[in-house]
């Protein structure tokens, strides 16, 4: 295992704006925040607080890291899209401006003990959070494979970070505008072989993620995958955000992505089950606890509860 | 000059009347990242079950003005996991516990009442009556006066004596005082009040509805009128009975309205959702808005409102408003 369980945890803090600047499609907005600079690990994100202090707009915004960096005592660079109120908003602050920031939040990306060759596959800005990712891997000795897609060329992030550090980069578009025409999952299994992946990560929508998860687990390579699900408060009290995921127990429970995720090994999530109870999840109508259905002859303790929560 | 925050729950003295609210902060622990639940009146929980509960499908979230709908269907461990977890670590850490339970029988409620009574340090339990009687057709019992003063009279009859039983109380019925007397009568110590209101959003874009359960309660500064209306209304008909007033409080300010119209304590909920530590720095603001207005002891605006002569000579600084930013 990693320190995961051992770092503090977040903070919430008020954090000056240093840039907004476009990037091809996206924003991306850097902050002095040293807090949480000191305390990111890659796959972590940060809620934001929109609209100023008389908001109509109340849930919190959340938005994975990109980066961080050690200038001005520590930064935090995330990436973002317009496409409500609140991400209009943000797009409109300037530097200097304040803003209320808590972080940073979730389970990271595990790293491998051993150096491995790991293929990192994002679609569109959900790729943001793999370029720290790949820093840390590259520093443990891992060799790197970027497969990016978007719809359009501006929509693929990071492709030319990826070109110039990554072992390989392969880059689909659907419209073909920049590299191959199809979408990542189109040319995952050939590029799963050419590369020798041994570890999997992948951010992107739930599709890509599922489609993802299920090529590896053809192949026996373990992915780890960092989910996109609606938040509302993203420290874990509201439930919004659950999806169900198989415990280390072999019981499914409703997991909170914000807490018990971002990231996921894939072949714990339900990718078919989402949006739905699975009748045999923790509590579901009619669940009973494994100590009651021992009676039928099974071995199990009857536990309540989920498991303690890393991060 | 420090103001005097004293709050009574029932007989209970708490050092301040700020708490959360009931399914806004978990059972604290998430919150503690980034304040000191100790420092606050109380935590008062979400809502424990029986058994433990998957919730509803998701969407269970969707953005309006000024608020939010949720339907997340209670989802929890149950009450065992809650006594074997979230009590201990509550009271380790010096919190006082009021503790919200659902059922959907009168019996459930019961048993609820009977395990938590059976555990040390609860400080006093709220009773959950927005749930749907499953012996009734699914009716809410805080639709009802008889249902929800069935409730009341069972948990009030089971609890420890020195556990002090507030009813959560509906704003969506016709006459919330009907609702109030009828918990009253049955025993209740004191009232909380509102819970959320039953709202819709339709995705324009989908064309269907956003939350996978349909309908779901509204909550945030969009509903605080209508607290302010319904804590009104208890208080003028109910006058010595205590009430936690719940409903849209994002500043110290909007506390002090609940306040003002009969509240004896306040919950933070939605905005706890925009601000992690929204419940410390409002009990922050609401000492400020007390001192700038000369307020010796909190106790002394409880309810002030109902008095015509309240206002005079009391009007507050332009920079005692100014200050309330986050």
């Amino acid at each position: 295992m990693t320190v995961a369980e051992t770092q503090a945890g977040p903070v919430q803090i008020r954090g000056t704006v240093l840039t907004v600047r476009r990037l091809d499609a996206y924003y991306a907005m850097t902050l002095i925040a040293p807090a949480i600079a000191a305390r990111f690990r890659p796959g972590q994100f940060v809620c934001i607080a929109v609209g100023g202090p008389a908001s109509s707009t109340l849930l919190s915004r959340a938005f994975s890291i990109h980066d961080v960096r050690s200038e001005h005592g520590g930064t935090v660079e995330f990436v973002f899209e317009v496409h409500g109120a609140g991400t209009q908003w943000l797009a409109e602050r300037r530097a200097r401006d304040v803003l209320d920031v808590t972080g940073p939040l979730g389970r990271p990306f595990p790293l491998p003990r051993d150096p491995a060759s790991c293929l990192l596959v994002g679609e569109g800005y959900a790729s943001a959070p793999l370029f720290s990712l790949a820093g840390r891997l590259r520093a443990r000795g891992s060799s790197i494979d970027f497969l990016l897609g978007g719809a359009t060329g501006e929509r693929v992030f990071g492709a030319l970070t990826a070109r110039r550090t990554g072992r390989s980069a392969t880059i689909t578009t659907e419209d073909g505008s920049l590299g191959i025409r199809g979408t990542v999952t189109d040319v995952l299994d050939q590029v799963v072989h050419e590369a020798r992946t041994e570890v999997v990560y992948a951010c992107g929508p739930m599709p890509v993620l599922r489609e993802v998860t299920a090529l590896a687990r053809r192949y026996d390579i373990p992915v780890q995958a960092a989910v996109e699900e609606a938040m509302a408060c993203g420290i874990g009290v509201c439930m919004a955000c659950v999806l169900p995921v198989v415990g280390s127990d072999g019981v499914t429970r409703m997991s909170r992505a914000c807490v018990d995720g971002p990231v996921f090994r894939g072949e714990q999530v339900r990718w078919d089950d989402r949006g739905t109870i699975p009748f045999d999840a923790f509590g579901a109508p009619g669940w009973e606890p494994r100590s009651r259905r021992a009676a039928a002859g099974g071995s199990g303790n009857g536990q309540h509860g989920r498991q303690s929560r890393g991060g | 000059m420090a103001v005097d925050l004293r709050a009574r729950l029932g007989h209970v003295e708490l050092p301040n009347p700020i708490t959360t609210a009931s399914g806004c902060a978990g059972a604290g622990r998430e919150l503690a990242q980034f304040m000191d639940v100790s420092k606050i009146g109380a935590v008062v929980t979400k809502s424990v079950t029986l058994a433990p509960r998957a919730g509803r499908p998701t969407p269970r979230i969707a953005e309006t003005a000024s608020g939010m709908l949720n339907s997340t269907g209670l989802q929890g461990p149950g009450i065992d996991a809650f006594l074997q977890r979230d009590l201990p670590w509550l009271l380790s850490r010096g919190a006082r516990a009021v503790v919200s339970i659902a059922g959907g029988t009168v019996a459930e409620y019961t048993e609820l009442a009977a395990r938590l009574s059976d555990a040390a340090g609860v400080t006093a339990i709220e009773v959950n009556l927005c749930r749907p009687n499953v012996e009734d057709r699914g009716q809410v019992f805080a639709s009802s006066p008889g249902a929800s003063a069935a409730v009341i009279e069972a948990v009030r009859g089971r609890a420890r004596y020195d556990i002090p039983v507030f009813a959560k109380l509906s704003p969506d019925v016709t006459d919330i005082v009907e609702i109030a007397s009828a918990c009253a009568s049955a025993g209740a110590d004191g009232l909380s009040m509102i819970s959320t209101l039953l709202g819709m959003v339709i995705d324009t874009d989908t064309m269907r509805p956003q939350l996978a359960g349909l309908t779901g309660g509204l909550s945030g500064p969009a509903i605080r009128p209508i607290a302010v209306r319904c804590i009104w209304q208890v208080r003028e008909a109910l006058p010595g009975v205590p009430i936690i007033g719940t409903g849209g409080v994002a500043t110290g300010r909007d506390a002090l309205e609940l306040i003002l119209a009969g509240a004896s304590m306040v919950g933070v909920g939605t905005i706890t959702f925009h601000d992690p530590s929204a419940c410390t720095r409002i009990l922050r603001e609401l000492e400020e808005e007390l001192a700038s207005r000369g307020v010796e002891r909190l106790a002394d605006v409880v309810g002030l409102a109902h008095d015509g002569r309240a206002a005079t000579g009391r009007a507050p600084s332009t920079s005692a408003r100014a200050r309330r930013t986050s």
